[in-house]
């Protein structure tokens, strides 16, 4: 793009005005949205056959790392928690005290049929969908979903984080 | 050129199923109820008193060594069946090749029967998931608890008048009720963009 030093502020896109050479005017919302949808770093939790799938998506082939999404090892350094396969009702309370450790702002994505809804297994031992004790953000169905169905669900949790108002700031 | 030379070990013949199940009706006479047929495998419905008994002679017969317990489950033919309950034993003999499965009836009034962990270490774990699932109880096991189930569930899932589609909410496990109670109570702290 070409741009004329002479004049002053120019608008690159909504919001995004700059100085030339080298000032940038923008909303804070707009930079600190940016900085959180570039680094979602999910906890490494799998409690199925989906976290199979969620490890190949990690790995080289689809490579998740290009969206800035690196698993970290412990929730207390995360800010999004996948719930990747069937939860069940012994193993709730513990997939809730994962989620309480992550540190606000935090996400919570649903993958697969079983964390969405419960899937195929209406017994006495399945949660019915893990959103009955998570504030669920993104649901990705299948069973389990395509590396590239999770992907898209990262990219709308994504495009979800880019439309936030203040939500960094203390008085939200 | 080197020569190697292997040798392939043959096992020693074993004995047809249908005749297992005659040498256990002629050792234990009173105890079988019946033996049945079916595609070629033979179950020996037996009672379950001598339960120990008859485990040990397979086990310790030179001629049948049953010295591995395959699987071990439990049955439920609620409403078919009288005795409600079976403790099924599948024992395979590794020596001989040869292998058989013996029913035990156990009665709804007092689902109890022998543990044989001290012929099989490992029935341990298959007696526990057993009393988990059927709420048998396996007389002289070390550490009888539920295997998979919380501890303070209610109920044995297994049997065919449990629901299948577990406890209403409210008389659920109250480890989960907790949770969904105390996921509502922190709602008011979510952000709501």
């Amino acid at each position: 793009m070409l741009i004329d030093t002479s004049t002053g502020l120019i608008q690159v896109e909504e919001d995004t005005k700059i100085l030339p050479p080298n000032v940038i005017i923008t909303t804070l919302d707009k930079i600190i949205n940016w900085g959180r949808l570039s680094s979602i770093w999910p906890t490494t939790f799998g409690l199925a056959c989906c976290a199979i799938e969620m490890m190949a998506v990690g790995a080289s082939h689809y490579d998740f790392d290009r969206f800035g999404i690196i698993f970290r090892g412990s929730p207390r350094q995360a800010d999004c928690m996948i719930v990747a396969g069937t939860v069940t009702k012994k193993m709730a309370p513990v997939v809730r005290r994962v989620y309480d450790q992550i540190p606000e702002p935090r996400y919570v994505v649903a993958m697969g049929s079983c964390a969405c809804t419960g899937g195929v297994f209406r017994t006495y031992n399945t949660v019915q969908g893990c959103d009955t004790f998570l504030p669920v953000d993104v649901y990705v169905p299948g069973c389990p979903p395509r590396p590239e169905t999770l992907l898209e669900g990262m990219m709308k949790l994504q495009e979800k984080i880019r439309k936030e108002q203040a939500r960094w700031s203390p008085w939200r | 050129m080197a020569v190697v030379l292997t040798r392939i070990y043959i096992p020693p013949k074993g004995l047809p199923p249908t005749e297992i199940a005659e040498k256990i009706k002629g050792r234990f006479p009173e105890e079988v109820v019946e033996v049945i047929e079916f595609r070629d495998q033979v179950s020996v419905i037996v009672k379950r008193g001598r339960v120990l008994e008859i485990c040990r002679y397979l086990h310790d017969d030179p001629d049948l060594s049953f010295d591995h317990l395959q699987d071990l489950c439990g049955a439920d033919y609620h409403g078919k069946k009288e005795p409600r309950f079976e403790v099924v034993y599948n024992l395979y003999s590794i020596k001989y090749r040869h292998k058989i499965r013996i029913r035990t009836q156990v009665p709804e009034s007092d689902p109890s029967i022998q543990s044989v962990t001290s012929i099989w270490t490992g029935a341990n774990w298959h007696e526990r998931e057993c009393y988990d699932m059927f709420g048998i109880v396996f007389k002289g096991h070390p550490d009888l608890r539920r295997i998979l189930l919380p501890e303070d569930w209610e109920g044995h899932p297994l049997r065919k008048d449990y629901p299948l589609k577990g406890p209403e909410l409210d008389k659920d496990w109250k480890g989960f009720v907790e949770v969904v109670n105390r996921s509502k109570e922190l709602k008011e702290f979510e952000w709501k963009g």
